[in-house]
């Protein structure tokens, strides 16, 4: 091991993981967005809505995020249609994103108890308030299990990021690599930025699932 | 005899064109406490899960106070703002303490000021012994407790009437009298009650009127007193002998026949 190079070279990677967690965090929260309106237009049985919904989610999570990317990047502009490659790598990300958070979301809404909804409706509550105060926090609760392994999921996709040119982690090391040829010192030090990354939201995801857990989500059958 | 407060006429509900309501009609009087009883099957559930619009009937009317309530379903949350209804399996929202359970109906639904209503629920849970679980979250009560606050949370709404389905049935024995109790606290209080129930005892002690419904009709329908110990009709009486046991001491005689329920 090359101690020097690597030190020398922390810096590039500190660069690449910025670019990483920025879009990485972009796609997520779009993602989030995305997931959660087409849950809701299924959810809610939204004519035609719930039709595209459908059908987007089927696209999304049976091609890959490269192809998707590449379609963006290479094929749009054919027809006219121009992205930055940052862009590209938010529409990306949430195209992908979008259709795995929003299976999430519609695990957690399936998995609330019927009679708690009819214990909403029994109450007067509308449609809205009781899936706003009743049955959106339960779901939630079941979700995130799903939601965190989505986040670690779609940051691992970044990698795909560096075929768009972006100097992400992924591209930072493939470049070292192809330049410098210390390619055990360069791949140590990506998997090692990864897991800096990475290690933190699964603790941060653990707690949460334990304190949604313990605070009284989900186990009204237990006592 | 005054306007009913709820009138049901010749209701007929099926599910998979399975009848089970054929033709049920009903009066309830203000301030009357009617018990449903039956064997499981015979429709008593659909008939409450109908009047408040959590089934919606296939023919024939429901009106309360005057205001036919059947077959709409736009504003059907107006409707259940003023009926009541408390299930078998308490359905606590797990995720709020007991006061939030409590807040919820009639701060969002009804709009009433937080701390009107919170003063009003202290009172309330008070009355049922649970003054001090009012800030716990619901896994914490047992099953026993839960329906009391159950009940409190349907009595916050201050409904027009209250609807009750078999709700001591997933209770342990032991903790269905502490339940029962505030019921018949309500009744006396002059509550309009329409109660679903298996405890025999229970609903001769609360009831002004009992329905005996079988096969999705009301094969009969009197006082509690008449209908517990002189009931009129065969499937009645069968109904009824399926609540009792022979003594193993009483040798040679005939043993009654469990055959009511299913």
């Amino acid at each position: 091991m090359d101690w020097s190079f690597m030190l020398a070279h922390v810096p590039d990677y500190l660069a690449g993981a910025w670019v990483t967690l920025r879009f990485g965090l972009y796609g997520i929260l779009c993602s989030l967005a995305v997931g959660l309106l087409c849950c809701l237009a299924r959810f809610f049985r939204v004519p035609v809505l719930r039709q595209i919904a459908g059908g987007y989610i089927e696209l999304a999570r049976n091609t890959p995020l490269l192809v998707q990317l590449f379609f963006l990047y290479a094929g749009l502009p054919r027809v006219g249609i121009r992205f930055s490659a940052e862009t590209c790598a938010v529409i990306g990300l949430t195209f992908l994103g979008g259709a795995y958070m929003a299976e999430a979301f519609r695990s957690g809404l399936e998995a609330v108890d019927r009679a708690q909804i009819e214990a909403g409706a029994c109450l007067g509550l509308t449609r809205t308030q009781n899936i706003r105060y009743v049955i959106f926090p339960q779901a939630l609760a079941t979700a995130v299990p799903a939601l965190f392994a989505n986040v670690i999921f779609l940051i691992k996709e970044t990698s795909v990021f560096s075929v768009l040119a972006m100097m992400d982690l992924m591209n930072v090391a493939d470049t070292l690599r192809t330049s410098g040829g210390r390619t055990v010192e360069v791949l140590c030090m990506l998997i090692a930025a990864y897991l800096l990354i990475l290690l933190p939201v699964s603790v941060i995801a653990t707690r949460v699932e334990r304190r949604l857990r313990y605070a009284g989500f989900g186990d009204q059958h237990s006592v | 005899m005054a306007e009913p407060i709820l009138r049901v006429r010749e209701i007929h509900k099926s599910f998979d064109s399975t009848g089970v309501l054929r033709g049920v009609s009903l009066d309830i009087q203000e301030g009357e406490v009617i018990v449903i009883v039956g064997p499981s099957g015979c429709g008593k559930s659909t008939l409450l899960r109908c009047i408040n619009g959590l089934e919606t009937v296939d023919s024939g009317e429901i009106w309360l106070r005057g205001e036919k309530i059947s077959g709409r379903t736009r504003d059907l949350y107006r409707v259940r703002q003023k009926i009541g209804m408390v299930f078998q399996s308490y359905d606590l929202f797990p995720h709020m303490k007991v006061m939030d359970n409590l807040l919820l109906g009639p701060t969002k639904a009804l709009g009433r000021p937080r701390q009107e209503v919170e003063a009003e629920a202290l009172r309330m849970l008070e009355r049922v012994g649970l003054r001090e679980k009012a800030y716990a979250l619901p896994r914490t009560l047992s099953g026993g407790q839960k329906q009391r606050v159950a009940l409190v949370r349907a009595m916050l709404m201050q409904p027009d009437i209250l609807l009750l389905d078999e709700i001591t049935a997933a209770l342990d024995p032991e903790m269905v009298s502490e339940v029962l109790n505030v019921v018949i606290d309500l009744a006396r209080g002059g509550m309009t009650m329409a109660i679903v129930t298996h405890e025999m005892r229970f609903a001769e002690a609360v009831a002004d009127r009992v329905l005996f419904l079988e096969d999705g009709h009301v094969v009969e329908e009197g006082t509690p007193e008449v209908f517990f110990h002189h009931p009129q009709t065969e499937r009645a009486q069968q109904f009824l002998r399926s609540f009792t046991y022979a003594s193993k001491r009483d040798k040679g005689e005939e043993q009654p026949k469990n055959n009511a329920g299913d």
